[in-house]
């Protein structure tokens, strides 16, 4: 099929960056390990206490190393669990120091719920029946809202809670 | 024998096609009106009265504009196409009939239902929320009828086949088979998931959803979905709009390969709409993501046709200089300014949508309002535009009257309202989703948290362009009701451009259709087979249904 001299040179040039795109995209997710959140573990979506990481005590933050942290938040409509404070009161604001790595671990006992850390690059589904899991480093301090961003039922905005990363 | 009438296209054929267009312009104005509540809603200053919920409008606005008005007016268009091109026997009109009313009865019944309130799932309707049963088998009649749709072109062109053995087909019936494919295979999914999964489930014969399996199906059908919106403005802009500017077709061969390669790369991709996802192989989310950008090549190539197209025009009218030819280009026409606008839109529409689908960079915007922008930009802006653009002409055409200078102006001067008002508010949308801002969300200051604040702010920019848009749509409707039943009779043209006499003849391997077919069918069992079995085989315990959290 007959091309065009200047349509030859305008498709090598468009499809040259679209191989150095897709090269960049390809090198970020595999040898620098950056893919999208994607982690395969399952659940009972009627029994999530049945599992280690979302059993009552282990809910919210909890501290595994000197400068790592592992969250765990069970989702549903229209709420995140993270846990109970000494006073028996539910947690929704947790403090973390900055340059800390943590952990999330999220997962849902009805529908399909977002868990988005606005300001961060925190964005996962959570899906009834998987774990969804992301590993991100904070430095920066402020107060981060973490909410709900795909749709839950009528009370789906109320959904909401904040992350404090401070300075020790 | 032949009947005096002023329609472009026979009596019978414009009525059909009318009547999808009345679905379409009622659809437009049902749909803009509940968009405007929206933004009026989250910007703070109105909350709706006699217990309507948010929700409900919002899957109102997404059901009737994303699913019945572009259907509607895109099956109603490629109708006329095909009975200018290769006709339409009074068999295959009957069956378009029997199509159209399928396709009415079921959109009824969804309609029905989500104003009862009881199937405010948004019109991704993603389980376990559980709306009533009648959303689901409306929706299903829908794409039910639009297959009979399907079949009747299919059968339109294989007749004119049969009669002009050894010619290659009109290039606008080439390119209606080609979306009609795309929408068959792709609707395959849908139909799958709600026929086996959703109305079973919604009926209480079975008691769980496989809420991963379901979702995949969506979105199997999800993405081609838009490019079945945006091929019938492509087949406008290839087709028709060279004859608007006084033009030719630059060259058949390249609009029928890009079409070829939208059917085959629009499909095997609907994992970028999942990337965040969990369950999913990220190695076959990768490979998805490499697929989906393979549409950017027949982008390219329509991109270069349609200027040289435009430049080729401009200078044989006698203007001259680098970027001289512009001059030469009819921007008082509403026909080719409407859709003129729309492609221009297209540059940032399709710059946003790669962002969308850059693997790891779609957590920075996954469910924020940027993807709400993103698409205002694509079907809101580039599609309807150019629907728009078709309207001017198709409209009289079918109803034997005349597109006249007044409307003409009114033209303009709607496709202006509409840019700056979508400016605006799609602007808004891309800069708080930037901000964290999500989709999908009724007003909330989420605990009064800092950020949250900030949104607001563009929040009432939201609520100034959907204004200025719904002003828009008032006077495209106004247009609409004008070219049926107002403006003066007589013969409006039906643009069908002619190919360019330097183009080089177009290869016969271009209507192979078994090769296409083939090479589409391979893809897809390429890019979803192993992902898909996996999916099945680590599936978790299956959801009981959640229909209380919509009420």
């Amino acid at each position: 099929m007959h091309l065009h001299k200047y349509e030859k040179l305008w498709l090598i040039f468009g499809v040259s960056s679209l191989i150095v795109f897709l090269t960049v995209l390809g090198i970020g997710a595999f040898y620098k390990g950056m893919h999208p959140p994607s982690h395969l573990a399952t659940i009972d979506p009627q029994n999530v206490e049945a599992h280690e990481a979302f059993k009552e005590e282990n809910l919210g933050l909890r501290q595994l190393d000197e400068d790592k942290y592992i969250v765990s938040v069970i989702a549903s409509a229209f709420n995140y669990n993270l846990g109970k404070d000494e006073d028996g009161a539910s947690v929704n604001n947790i403090r973390i120091p900055v340059g800390s790595t943590v952990v999330f671990q999220v997962t849902t006992t009805d529908v399909v719920h977002g868990f988005q850390l606005a300001g961060t690059n925190v964005n996962m589904m959570v899906e009834p029946g998987y774990i969804s899991s992301l590993e991100t480093e904070f430095n920066k301090p402020g107060t981060y809202t973490l909410l709900c961003n795909e749709y839950c039922g009528t009370g789906h905005h109320y959904m909401a809670a904040t992350v404090e990363v401070y300075q020790p | 024998m032949t009947m005096i009438n002023n329609t472009s296209i026979n009596k019978d054929d414009s009525s059909l096609v009318m009547a999808h267009m009345w679905v379409a312009f009622v659809s437009l104005f049902v749909g803009g009106l509940m968009g405007l509540l929206q933004t009026l809603v989250r910007s703070g200053t109105l909350t709706l009265p006699f217990g309507i919920g948010y929700y409900q409008i919002l899957t109102v606005h997404g059901v009737i504009l994303a699913l019945v008005l572009t259907t509607f007016f895109i099956i109603g268009f490629q109708f006329s196409l095909m009975s200018k091109t290769v006709g339409m026997s009074n068999k295959q009109r009957d069956s378009a009939w029997f199509g159209f009313w399928i396709m009415l009865f079921g959109t009824v019944t969804t309609a029905v239902t989500i104003l009862l309130g009881k199937a405010s799932v948004l019109y991704t309707f993603y389980a376990p929320l559980k709306a009533y049963p009648t959303f689901y088998i409306g929706l299903a009649l829908v794409v039910v009828g639009s297959w009979i749709g399907c079949f009747t072109n299919f059968r339109q062109l294989y007749v004119w086949k049969k009669k002009h053995k050894g010619e290659k087909s009109p290039l606008l019936a080439f390119m209606v088979v080609i979306n009609m494919l795309l929408w068959f295979i792709a609707t395959l999914g849908v139909a799958a998931t709600v026929l086996i999964q959703f109305i079973p489930w919604s009926l209480g014969m079975v008691d769980t959803i496989n809420v991963l399996v379901s979702r995949t199906l969506f979105w199997y059908f999800g993405h081609p979905l838009v490019y079945f919106w945006l091929l019938p403005a492509y087949m406008a802009w290839y087709a028709i709009i060279p004859k608007i500017i006084g033009g030719k077709i630059f060259s058949d061969s390249l609009a029928r390969l890009s079409f070829v390669l939208f059917l085959m790369f629009s499909i095997p991709v609907g994992f970028h709409h999942q990337l965040t996802e969990p369950g999913i192989d990220p190695v076959w989310k990768f490979i998805q993501v490499v697929l989906t950008f393979m549409v950017i090549i027949p982008s390219l190539l329509t991109a270069f046709s349609m200027f040289a197209t435009f430049e080729i025009t401009g200078r044989k009218k006698g203007y001259t200089g680098l970027f001289g030819w512009i001059k030469g280009l009819p921007w008082k026409d509403v026909r080719f300014f409407a859709p003129m606008v729309g492609m221009i839109a297209f540059i940032p529409a399709g710059t946003g949508g790669i962002i969308n689908a850059s693997n790891q960079m779609n957590q920075v915007v996954h469910n924020t309002i940027w993807v709400t922008g993103h698409f205002h930009l694509t079907v809101g802006t580039t599609v309807i535009l150019t629907f728009f653009g078709i309207s001017y002409w198709l409209i009289p055409a079918l109803t034997g009257r005349k597109l006249t200078a007044k409307i003409n102006t009114l033209g303009l001067i709607q496709t202006i309202v509409w840019a700056f008002g979508m400016s605006i508010m799609s602007g808004s949308m891309h800069i708080a989703g930037l901000l964290g801002a999500p989709r999908r969300s009724s007003y909330s200051t989420y605990g009064g948290t800092e950020q949250a604040s900030e949104w607001i702010g563009y929040q009432i920019g939201q609520a100034i362009g959907g204004s200025i848009l719904f002003i828009g749509i008032i006077l495209m409707v106004y247009i609409f009701i004008n070219m049926v039943f107002l403006a003066p009779k007589g013969h409006e043209e039906f643009p069908l451009a002619e190919v360019s006499d330097d183009a080089e003849p177009t290869p016969m391997f271009l209507e192979n259709w078994k090769l296409w077919i083939g090479i589409t069918v391979a893809l897809i069992l390429f890019a979803y087979t192993i992902p898909f079995i996996d999916i099945i085989q680590h599936s978790p315990p299956g959801s009981p249904g959640f229909d209380m959290l919509i009420r």
